[in-house]
């Protein structure tokens, strides 16, 4: 058996690689994958916490993180869609508006 | 034999989360993360979280890949990333800025002791995650239905067009 602190390391490699994701990338969809890439990884460490401690309770969890999870996805894509509309554009760096 | 599975499912998932970052073309992005969504289901798979690795496969590699794929075909992005970037120091900072992220999420992880013995790994099929959700999280897994809706009702008003 894998010890969980293996799970738990590579659940901060990738929520790390998310964080570079939302950070470097400019594309609102890729940074949206990104954040998707950072609850994977928050998942995955809960299933390997539930595990070491022998309950389900991570997992149901998780069920509510993906929950969560989808409809964040379709409000953003909305929003996405919906700037997109009205800018014809899609950079990130441009949407500053709210700037005071 | 499980340690060969877990680290050729980790190298999976670290690189197509680095093909990810790394790949221009948004719809290859895609592909990529639906690479990782897959490999973490596995990794759920090797977890005995049996449940938890169908309703990601059903959830994030089928719903949430098909809406990022169908976004991305609506929208034809592409031209984002080229010309010059206005934030280019702050782009270059985020990287060193993460690492030592990472660097201090692995000194809390290496020194942290957690109580007690492994226990052994209790089943995660539909029956066992079932329970407790229809038990002790009956209330927030009915909440989960408001939330939902509230997603569709706020989907549809920012996508309609105005007649």
């Amino acid at each position: 058996m894998v010890p969980e602190s293996y799970y738990v390391a590579l659940s901060a490699v990738l929520f790390s690689m998310g964080v570079l994701g939302v950070l470097i990338r400019r594309n609102p969809l890729v940074i949206f994958m990104s954040i998707e890439l950072m609850l994977n990884a928050a998942n995955l460490a809960l299933v390997a916490f539930g595990q070491r401690h022998g309950t389900t309770e991570g997992q149901a969890l998780v069920f509510f993180v993906m929950c969560v999870a989808a409809a964040e996805v379709a409000v953003g894509l909305a929003i996405i869609v919906a700037i997109f509309r009205q800018r014809r554009r899609l950079s990130v760096d441009e949407l500053s508006t709210l700037r005071g | 034999m499980s340690f060969v599975t877990f680290f050729v499912l980790a190298a999976l998932a670290v690189g197509s989360a680095a093909g990810l970052l790394l790949r221009r073309n948004p719809i290859h992005g895609a592909l990529f993360l639906v690479v990782n969504l897959g490999t973490i289901a596995a990794l759920f798979l090797t977890l005995r979280a049996e449940f938890l690795a169908a309703v990601q496969v059903i959830v994030y590699a089928g719903a949430i890949a098909v809406l990022f794929v169908f976004a991305i075909m609506v929208l034809i992005p592409g031209k984002e990333e080229t010309g010059p970037d206005p934030l280019r120091g702050q782009r270059l900072l985020s990287v060193p800025v993460v690492g030592v992220f990472l660097a201090l999420v692995a000194v809390v992880v290496g020194s942290a002791t957690l109580s007690g013995g492994p226990k052994p790994p209790v089943a995660g099929g539909a029956d066992a995650v079932g329970r407790v959700l229809f038990t002790d999280y009956l209330f927030p897994f009915e909440v989960t239905s408001v939330l939902l809706l509230a997603a569709i009702v706020g989907v549809m008003a920012l996508t309609k067009r105005k007649a």
